[in-house]
């Protein structure tokens, strides 16, 4: 999912602390927040935008393209529901810890009604320039800064370093898109990377990615047949097997999910992987000739 | 979360699936009246939450009580994949006539869940996988729809079950359905048997509860196995904190999982040896100071890496809990700084203000300079 700065953007939990201060942040950098959603504040305005009863309401009264949720763990489903039942098409999930099976039901209904969904346990998206969804730091200026070079990451803190070192490179970014830390995500890195592969905007492709799950492995798979290229760095090849990283996704189980796993399937498929993320800019120049 | 086995089994009970007759014992002499209490032959089954039991000695048939108490007596105390086994499982030993492989699990590929059966079972699903993989039958589930007998009875179809085969579309859709109501992220029954008299039993179960899910199982959570946990890593649970202790002497404060791991990564890549895993990205960003305490707590810590680049988590924000915790404690190891993102210009006033010191312009440069101070603490091999 790209982010181009046209999209009309509902905040899901608008009123709260994180909503109230990152929609600040959206605006302030052009995005266009239209709405918010918070039941007992309906008829309301917050953040200079009207608030809504629900993703319902404020699609029949002030319409919407996106929908970013700042919503508690276990009010994730149903603000979801609302969002994809009120025809939202593009919904971007913020939260960390949602159950996996709310997860599982909110991408089942997703696919049903032809939404697109990014997260959720992801910071968000940005097009530098343009607009930011979610807690990016897009507007650092050592950060993010216009381009042509496309980010996928399951982490923000980490993508945002990735950032940072592709500026001090003397990169800029065409698009960043977090896919989020949770072992089931709406948009994978191989859907992100088939997105960046088809954006005009994109002349190359840096995949932040970690251990745990099959992700990566599924993105090589794609990269194959890429004439772009692509730059990986893979955190958790100093990890202990059999812990959860911080991230509910980021764990190596047996033989599965290994860092020599990704990086060898990557490698094969012609990515380079990177063995720090300041050799991001290195590579990218190599492979950019 | 995962369960033992005495835990585990409950769940299969309230779904309706049968399962053996029999009691947790946590010594010899327990074990033994228990098995004199079923008065049929048992079987005694070491309790951790692990897999291959049977392997390391942690599953043993006994004829009689007395049998009973010396196979308890054998178990108690042994370590079985790095859990003590401080309990046995004592039920009835089934006359088997078949025995068969049945899950439910999280399937990431499909975004949902997946149902899986074999109708040979006992051995681990890599081994049925692996010699058998046209008799390993696999279901996805659409969440939305659930799983019925008519998919149970689909995905069965041609394995030759028998009579046995409309029972087992029961006790698959009620292993489903036992999934679904406990947040499960694993639910397996490995061997599910097939008793002489026709009756099917689950003879073992393995439950792992999605970790996301506890914060709504809170009781059924209480039921589960911890993880095994150090001294400092119990504390930084208590405290919110994902710590993980490492056996290095360079201590890591990072935010964010990606980043945390990424700054072990490269420390260990250009030759130093991280003393911790420990993000407090999130919502725990505020908690820079006791997160610090924890870090300086570990003896083998001789110099420390503050590595931010601040997302959600303000850098700002963090390094004030940091600098209130180094002020507070004063330790006397050298401290470098690598900080970017969200808040760094009042982060590096800040540290410029309160510690005179300025943050090194990339991570790599800190990182290099905590190995060298490292090494000359003469920490590092």
């Amino acid at each position: 999912m790209i982010v181009r700065g046209e999209e009309r953007v509902l905040v899901q939990g608008i009123t709260g602390r994180q909503g109230t201060y990152w929609t600040g942040r959206m605006q302030a950098y052009g995005t266009r927040v239209v709405a918010g959603v918070n039941p007992k504040k309906a008829g309301t305005r917050h953040c200079s935008v009207p608030v809504h009863a629900s993703a319902g309401e404020a699609m029949r009264e002030t319409g919407f393209d996106l929908a970013v949720q700042f919503i508690p763990p276990l009010g994730v489903r149903a603000a979801a529901q609302d969002a994809i039942e009120a025809g939202c098409r593009r919904l971007v999930i913020l939260t960390e810890h949602v159950p996996v099976q709310d997860v599982m039901e909110v991408l089942a209904m997703a696919r049903a009604n032809g939404a697109a969904v990014v997260g959720p346990n992801t910071a968000g998206l940005v097009t530098p320039g343009a607009c930011f969804v979610g807690f990016m730091p897009a507007s650092e200026a050592d950060v993010f800064r216009p381009g042509r070079v496309g980010v996928i990451s399951r982490s923000g803190s980490l993508g945002s370093l990735i950032c940072l070192n592709l500026v001090q490179a003397g990169f800029g970014q065409s698009a960043f898109i977090g896919i989020g830390g949770d072992p089931i995500v709406g948009t994978t890195s191989r859907d992100a990377l088939e997105q960046l592969d088809a954006d005009e905007g994109t002349d190359a492709v840096v995949i932040v990615g970690e251990i745990g799950g099959a992700m990566e492995e599924d993105a090589a798979e794609y990269a194959q047949g890429m004439r772009k290229p692509v730059v990986a760095f893979i955190a958790g090849s100093a990890s202990p097997a059999g812990k959860k990283m911080g991230h509910a996704g980021a764990i190596v189980m047996g033989d599965r999910g290994t860092y020599a796993s990704k990086r060898a399937a990557l490698e094969a498929a012609g990515v380079t992987v990177l063995d720090t993320p300041s050799g991001v800019g290195p590579a990218l120049r190599a492979a950019l000739g | 979360m995962n369960f033992e086995e005495h835990a585990a089994k409950p769940l299969l009970q309230a779904a309706g699936i049968a399962v053996p007759r029999g009691r947790r014992a946590r010594s010899a002499g327990e074990a033994e009246a228990v098995a004199a209490a079923l008065g049929v032959p048992v079987v005694v089954k070491a309790q951790v939450p692990a897999g291959k039991r049977g392997k390391a000695g942690g599953i043993r048939a006994a004829d009689d009580p007395r049998a009973a108490h010396d196979a308890a007596s054998a178990m108690l105390g042994m370590e079985i994949a790095g859990h003590r086994v401080a309990s046995v499982l004592v039920e009835e030993r089934a006359e088997i006539a078949a025995e068969y492989y049945a899950a439910v699990l999280n399937d990431a590929a499909s975004k949902g869940p997946l149902v899986m059966f074999a109708p040979e079972g006992g051995m681990d699903v890599e081994e049925i996988a692996a010699s058998m993989p046209h008799r390993l039958r696999r279901a996805r589930v659409d969440i939305l729809r659930g799983f019925d007998l008519e998919a149970a009875r689909t995905m069965l179809g041609g394995l030759g079950l028998g009579d046995a085969e409309g029972p087992i579309a029961e006790a698959l859709v009620a292993l489903y359905r036992a999934w679904r109501e406990n947040d499960a992220e694993l639910l397996e029954v490995n061997p599910l048997a097939r008793l002489a008299d026709g009756r099917l039993v689950a003879l073992d179960c393995k439950f792992t509860l999605d970790d996301s899910g506890v914060q709504r199982r809170q009781e059924l959570a209480r039921a589960g196995s911890p993880e095994p946990l150090t001294a400092l890593e119990a504390r930084g649970q208590a405290l919110g904190l994902r710590y993980i202790e490492l056996d290095g002497d360079i201590g890591v404060l990072a935010n964010g999982a990606g980043l945390t791991m990424t700054t072990m990564d490269v420390i260990a890549h250009l030759g130093g040896r991280p003393a911790n895993f420990l993000e407090i990205g999130g919502a725990a960003y505020t908690k820079a100071r006791p997160a610090l305490e924890l870090v300086l707590d570990n003896p083998r810590v001789s110099c420390l890496l503050v590595n931010f680049c601040g997302a959600f988590a303000r850098t700002d924000v963090m390094i004030e809990g940091m600098l209130d915790a180094w002020e507070a404690l004063e330790p006397s190891i050298p401290v470098f700084f690598s900080v970017h993102g969200t808040g760094s210009a009042e982060a590096r006033a800040m540290l410029h203000a309160r510690l005179g010191v300025r943050p090194y312009g990339t991570m790599d440069e800190a990182i290099v300079a905590a190995i060298a101070a490292a090494r000359d603490a003469g920490g590092a091999p």
